[in-house]
């Protein structure tokens, strides 16, 4: 978080930004397009429809270096790092010794274009957490991995049902790459470090370019018909539909990955080492069962719940929050995800969201809200 | 009509004001998904919320421009929150308000002044 007075950082894309029109707020100390002049609902279903491009140069990029940075990597995750085979990257959070979530991230090794693994694991984390992440890691990895923040990259995520075409045609050698792989590859008249995957529940890649070719890179995306410069405002309400969790709203260090509905991230020889922090919780509300757990909420009727609304039962009882929510574009409705007891958890239960002190009626339904597209066989 | 500087627009018709949300308003606030109206009878004040209008991103309240009495609510904006957007100094309307005092709308801006104020921003 950056004092008031701080001058906000900017993103090599800023000017680009404020050439097409875009508003621009403070988000993650960084100066950042909340929308365009289409607007966020236009935007949000372009993305849907074809394909969306969006400036994530204020997320924080690095190579962990060292003798074994997967195994040393896995002394802050509860993922399976060591057996993360060579071009794939896997989502993972960041621990506190009490088992809750310093962030939220993806770790990969990359392929290189002789078909050889990259030597160091390559870290995105976000922009709001990313001074402490690294700060973090360094401590609790002193010795044992070397990082190397990749300030002088910029990030660029292509997302939709037509960003595979759009991506294939300009670097062909990425048609083959299937969700969660990476590679670093010569493409665009620079060299990129890319992978298939993205936070908006779509198909699509991640483009990591040196910052002096991000301007050329954009453009020659946007080049495309097909193709549409798409904000943060957009980028939640696309990640709010795919039920996927935002750190600093949904995650906090309070939160277990359990609790979160983020079980997937915590790998069964990892369970069974216990060996991450925050193990003896995690384990246990992996036995036991948490006390809260995450849930996704359509609202029925009335307002959209946002953060911070209370979540009743059927009496009336206050049993939650809501944790992120707003409006679907694609459902035209009111989701939110919200944490309750998990006797509340199935899809069908009815409770109630509290907007503005009045009850409005509420389901949890199955999440993902809209499905995911991802591409998983090429 | 009259604006203030939160951006409502009133129009009186003898001791009856309309009130709405500016077209700048509209336009900064982006696409109109919800309307929560005043209630009929429910008696406002000169800077109270009143009602809320909320858009994809995140929920903004909307202050009565004058006191009075609410005594009709825009239905229209129930089914079809986007007419805001649409025709937000016409068909966009809030509600209707029983004026107390029309010296309270001799007081707020004129178009030429309100464009005033906003190249002010």
């Amino acid at each position: 978080m950056s004092a008031p007075d701080t001058p906000l950082l900017t993103t090599p894309l800023n000017q680009a930004h404020i050439d097409a029109g875009a508003r621009m707020v403070e988000f993650a100390g960084y100066s950042m397009p909340v929308q365009y002049p289409m607007g966020v609902m236009a935007e949000h279903l372009w993305t849907r429809e074809h394909c969306g491009i969006f400036d994530v140069s204020h997320m924080g990029q690095a190579r962990l270096v060292g003798v074994s940075p997967l195994s040393a990597f896995e002394e802050v995750v509860p993922g399976d790092y060591i057996g993360l085979k060579p071009g794939k990257q896997k989502y993972s959070v960041l621990l506190n010794r009490t088992g809750g979530i310093i962030d939220d991230l993806m770790a990969g090794r990359p392929l290189r274009p002789d078909g050889t693994p990259d030597e160091a694991l390559f870290v995105v984390v976000n922009g709001a957490c990313k001074e402490n992440d690294f700060k973090v890691i360094d401590a609790e990895l002193a010795g044992q991995v070397r990082i190397d923040r990749l300030e002088d990259r910029a990030l660029i995520a292509v997302q939709g049902p037509e960003a595979a075409a759009v991506v294939n045609a300009l670097v062909p050698a990425t048609a083959d790459m299937v969700f969660m792989d990476i590679r670093m590859m010569p493409g665009l008249g620079t060299d990129l470090i890319i992978s298939r995957s993205g936070y908006t529940g779509e198909d699509g890649y991640e483009i990591s370019v040196p910052a002096t070719e991000a301007v050329r890179v954009w453009n020659t995306l946007l080049a495309d018909g097909r193709v549409r410069a798409i904000g943060l405002g957009a980028r939640d309400s696309l990640r709010l539909e795919a039920g996927l969790p935002l750190y600093g709203h949904d995650l906090d260090e309070t939160v277990s990955p359990v609790e979160a509905g983020l079980t997937f991230a915590i790998n069964r020889n990892r369970r069974e080492q216990r060996d991450f922090p925050g193990a003896a919780r995690i384990v246990k509300e992996l036995a036991e069962g948490p006390s809260r757990v995450k849930v996704c909420l359509r609202v029925l009727q009335g307002a959209p719940a946002r953060e911070g609304a209370e979540v009743a039962d059927e009496t009336g009882a206050v049993v939650g929050v809501v944790t992120s929510g707003g409006h679907s574009p694609c459902l035209k409705a009111g989701i939110a995800l919200a944490f309750v007891p998990p006797a509340l958890k199935a899809p069908g239960t009815k409770l109630q969201v509290i907007v503005r002190g009045k009850p409005q009626p509420a389901e949890v339904v199955a999440s993902p809200f809209v499905p995911h597209r991802y591409v998983r066989k090429a | 009509m009259r604006f203030t500087k939160d951006h409502e627009w009133v129009v009186l018709n003898g001791d009856v004001a309309t009130i709405g949300i500016s077209a700048h308003a509209a336009e900064q606030l982006g696409d109109v998904v919800f309307v929560e109206t005043p209630e009929v009878g429910k008696a406002v004040k000169a800077g109270d919320a009143f009602a809320v209008v909320e858009s994809v991103k995140a929920a903004s309240d909307v202050y009565a421009p004058i006191s009075g009495e609410v005594v009709e609510a825009n239905g229209v904006l129930g089914d079809a929150p986007e007419t805001v957007n649409a025709d937000p100094e016409a068909g966009g309307w809030f509600a209707k308000v029983k004026v107390a005092d029309a010296s309270e709308y001799e007081a707020l801006m004129d178009r030429d002044a309100y464009e005033a104020f906003l190249a002010t921003q």
